[in-house]
């Protein structure tokens, strides 16, 4: 499954990512990389961006970029 | 500012929100200064310090940036900057890090990077105050596993600290950079994939080993790096052609070779980086994730603030509260002021005797300035309210809530930010687009920007309103005033969004976005922060345009004085036969149709230098005209202005809505279109906003005008 099916306030692994390199460099940088434990903490109003929290922090990405990342739940 | 080789001088590097702004001015004082980087709008901020001992240094705040990796604008400089230190071009005598001690891996995850470049590097733990008793990480070990100088921890907020950081410097300074190997193990499939670049590295530029290994990983993890090496060479910094060539090859052989093995080069670096800190910092990794699913009080707040309904509809509330506030907070200091200009006009007119000097002296200069330092509260309070929302990390949200309706018109959630500012001016607001990664997404908020009302418009807002706007309640509790000005924000801000969708349909550009923006805790602003960047651009605003507006002033004064007429023919305006009153005379016929006279001509023009200076433009005009020895008041100058032909006020309450939406559309001020320049590289984009906004303008007026008389108002 990708994040984009994962549930507000459930948490996942980080599995893989598909998709374009410039997300998946962003994305790594910060160190949201394979076998990272994330939390979708919520989507924002209007179905717009989703929140999650990783490593402590927080961080917020688009849904169709959500779609690009494999989770394992 | 140039830096000065005697001293030693220090580079402040860190990831956004990690505290630099706050250990910059904590170090600093007020010893700073703002420029920026050459070619280039990032803000680039240098400052004097002291060691403990009394000895001065240089610190230089370099953008916040997640990685050395050239993505955005912003991370490109840093990136460039630091490639020009490791081949010897005025390096740092020390970078100082800054951590956030609440989110350890992923800031150090730059410090890894830093820690590569044979610069001493101190860690300024900061934000300690926000660690409670969980902190179980040896520093010194930590120091020596990172291969660097020192981990001093402290609090920018508490003042604690820096006394050690300032002793840590001055060590690392004196002492010798240790030597040290690459820390990450590189298994064998990776190491020799990487040796061919790495030897030359070693062999052509002289770097050591560790640098060597790092710059080798970077290079094949990213392709833009070599962009910057690239550029390096053209500046000669690099080797030639040969050596670019070479370079690339080898980067391809590396490439194809790890491709062969299964290694997902791409996001090579990072990985072998995170997991090399994840080793080293395995107490905070378990920490964090037994956090996960614990409810932050930031999360908490977030559940109301940006919650489905209540989030957007708090920040509306918010939006209507700040400009409702700007209105009634500022009416009295700007009472004083305006007494205080009235007073020094009637000393200058009792200390000197009647001549051109004082004519020049009160009716040009005191009362240009005058009319402008009034709105100065104004400015400085929505300034305080939109740095307030930035440092305790709402504006994240802000962007966060409305990226999915920004999207839609075709821009970004974070032109959220660029656009609020543009509330307060629009060149920040340009120059801090930077932050968006795509081309197009940046170009249409660029274009849409100066719709966005303003400070400089505020004055014009202002002074229309309270002299022909009556202040009545509507609805019982709303007041007309403050109603007609949230109206013009709107109107500006409707037409921007409905602009933006229709150029993203139009402008075709080639460039991807994401959204992948962090939302930092709430944290309490550092009032001292807060009110030091108020003053600046305060500063800011009363300096650059405060110059305009004396020049303007007193070219004004001249064009309304000369020539003089010898005979005054009674109820003839003097002005009406002066230089300025025949060029308002002749643009008349045009704006004629818009409700505006002669007088107002005249301000049209002028405000083009910069629109505030309608302003006062329209205080030189009557004070030349009233023969009175006094500042006139120039509200009541306007409402009790008669139009000779017919006897009835020159400017009623249809004129100064015509007039106001005139300026919520018009494209007048000319350093907005220089910073367009500077930003999109021509001089097509800032014509064409000239051109479409004039137009918009002008149209916009005439429906105001000509609908409203049709209507029977006026
Ligand atoms: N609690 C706490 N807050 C801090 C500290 N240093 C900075 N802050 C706050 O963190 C926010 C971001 O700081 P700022 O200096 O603007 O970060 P920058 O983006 O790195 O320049 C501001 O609200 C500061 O008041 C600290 O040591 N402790």
């Amino acid at each position: 499954m990708t994040l984009f099916d994962l549930k507000d306030g459930e948490c996942a692994t980080v599995q893989a990512f598909t998709g374009e390199m410039e997300l998946q460099s962003r994305l790594v940088e910060m160190g949201i990389l394979p076998g990272i434990k994330i939390r979708r903490i919520k989507t924002a109003p209007m179905n717009g961006p989703i929140e999650l929290k990783v490593r402590g922090y927080h961080v917020s990405l688009r849904q169709d970029d959500a779609c690009n990342i494999l989770i394992q739940q | 500012m140039k830096i000065n080789t005697q001293k030693s001088w220090v580079a402040l590097v860190g990831n956004p929100n990690s505290g630099k702004t706050a250990i910059f001015n904590l170090l600093t004082g007020l010893n700073q200064k703002v420029s920026n980087y050459p070619g280039v709008t990032v803000e680039k901020k240098i400052g004097t310090a002291h060691f403990n001992d009394g000895n001065q240094f240089n610190l230089l705040d370099l953008p916040g940036t997640y990685s050395l990796t050239p993505e955005s604008m912003d991370e490109r400089i840093v990136t460039e900057q630091v490639l020009h230190w490791i081949h010897g071009h005025e390096p740092p005598n020390t970078i100082i890090s800054v951590v956030d001690a609440t989110n350890l891996s992923r800031n150090l995850y730059l410090t890894t990077q830093l820690a590569d470049l044979g610069i001493p590097v101190v860690v300024a733990l900061n934000m300690m105050d926000m660690v409670k008793d969980e902190f179980s990480i040896n520093l010194e070990t930590l120091a020596t596993d990172l291969g660097i100088a020192a981990i001093v921890p402290m609090s920018a907020t508490e003042k604690w600290g820096q006394k050690e950081l300032l002793d840590a410097l001055q060590k690392s300074i004196a002492g010798e950079t240790a030597e040290n190997s690459f820390p990450i193990f590189l298994n064998d499939d990776i190491a020799k994939a990487l040796y061919p670049l790495k030897e030359m590295f070693v062999e052509h530029l002289n770097y050591n080993e560790r640098l060597a290994n790092a710059q080798a990983l970077r290079l094949v993890t990213r392709k833009s790096t070599l962009e910057i090496y690239n550029d390096l060479s053209a500046n000669g910094m690099a080797k030639d052609e040969s050596f670019m060539r070479t370079l690339r090859e080898n980067r391809q052989a590396a490439v194809e070779a790890l491709e062969d093995v299964g290694i997902k080069h791409r996001i090579m670096e990072a990985t072998l980086r995170y997991e090399w800190l994840d080793s080293v910092l395995t107490t905070d990794r378990v920490h964090i994730d037994a956090k996960l699913t614990e409810m932050s009080y930031s999360e908490k707040v977030d559940k109301i603030l940006t919650h489905k309904w209540a989030g957007p509809a708090i920040f509306v509330l918010l939006l209507y509260f700040i400009f409702q506030s700007i209105f009634t907070w500022a009416t009295v200091p700007m009472d004083w002021i305006d007494r205080g200009v009235g007073w020094i006009g009637n000393q200058v007119l009792q200390l000197l005797s009647a001549g051109m000097l004082r004519d020049l002296l009160v009716e040009g200069v005191i009362a240009g300035v005058g009319a402008i330092l009034i709105f100065l509260p104004q400015i400085l309070i929505l300034m305080f309210f939109m740095t307030i929302l930035e440092d305790t990390g709402y504006m994240a949200r802000v962007a966060f809530m409305m990226d999915r309706f920004m999207t839609r018109i075709g821009l970004h959630g974070r032109s959220v930010l660029p656009l609020m500012s543009g509330y307060a001016c629009a060149i920040p607001g340009i120059m801090s687009t930077r932050t968006l990664d795509s081309w197009k997404e940046r170009l249409i908020t660029i274009l849409i920007l100066p719709l966005m009302s303003c400070s400089a418009r505020l004055p014009v807002y202002a002074l229309m309103i309270v002299a022909f706007i009556p202040a009545v309640q509507v609805f019982g509790f709303l007041n007309l005033q403050g109603l007609t000005l949230v109206a013009m924000y709107f109107l500006g801000t409707a037409t921007a969004f409905i602009l933006a969708k229709i150029f993203s349909i139009f402008i075709k550009v080639e460039s991807k976005s994401s959204f992948v923006m962090e939302l930092p805790p709430y944290r309490t602003p550092l009032w001292r922060s807060v009110l030091h960047q108020v003053f600046n651009r305060g500063k800011l605003f009363v300096v650059n345009a405060g110059k305009i507006i004396l020049a303007i002033s007193i070219v004004l004064w001249f064009l309304a004085s000369f020539p003089k007429v010898e005979e005054v023919v009674v109820n003839e305006n003097p002005i009406r036969t002066s230089y300025a009153g025949k060029i308002g005379h002749t643009i008349e016929p045009l704006i004629e149709p818009l409700g505006f006279d002669w007088k107002l001509g005249i301000g049209l023009i002028t405000s083009f230098a910069a629109r505030e200076v309608l302003v006062s433009t329209m205080a030189t005009i009557y004070n030349v005209q009233s023969d009175v020895d006094d500042v006139v008041q120039l509200k009541d100058a306007m409402k009790s202005d008669l139009n000779p032909k017919t006897g009835l006020p020159l400017y009623t309450p249809l004129v100064a809505l015509s007039l106001m939406v005139f300026f919520v559309f018009a494209a007048q001020c000319m350093a907005t279109f220089a910073i367009v320049r500077n930003e999109t590289n021509s001089w097509k984009w800032p014509l064409f906003m000239i051109v479409y906004m004039n137009g918009l303008a002008y149209g916009a007026s005439f429906i105001v005008y000509q609908g409203g008389l049709a209507l029977g108002f006026g």
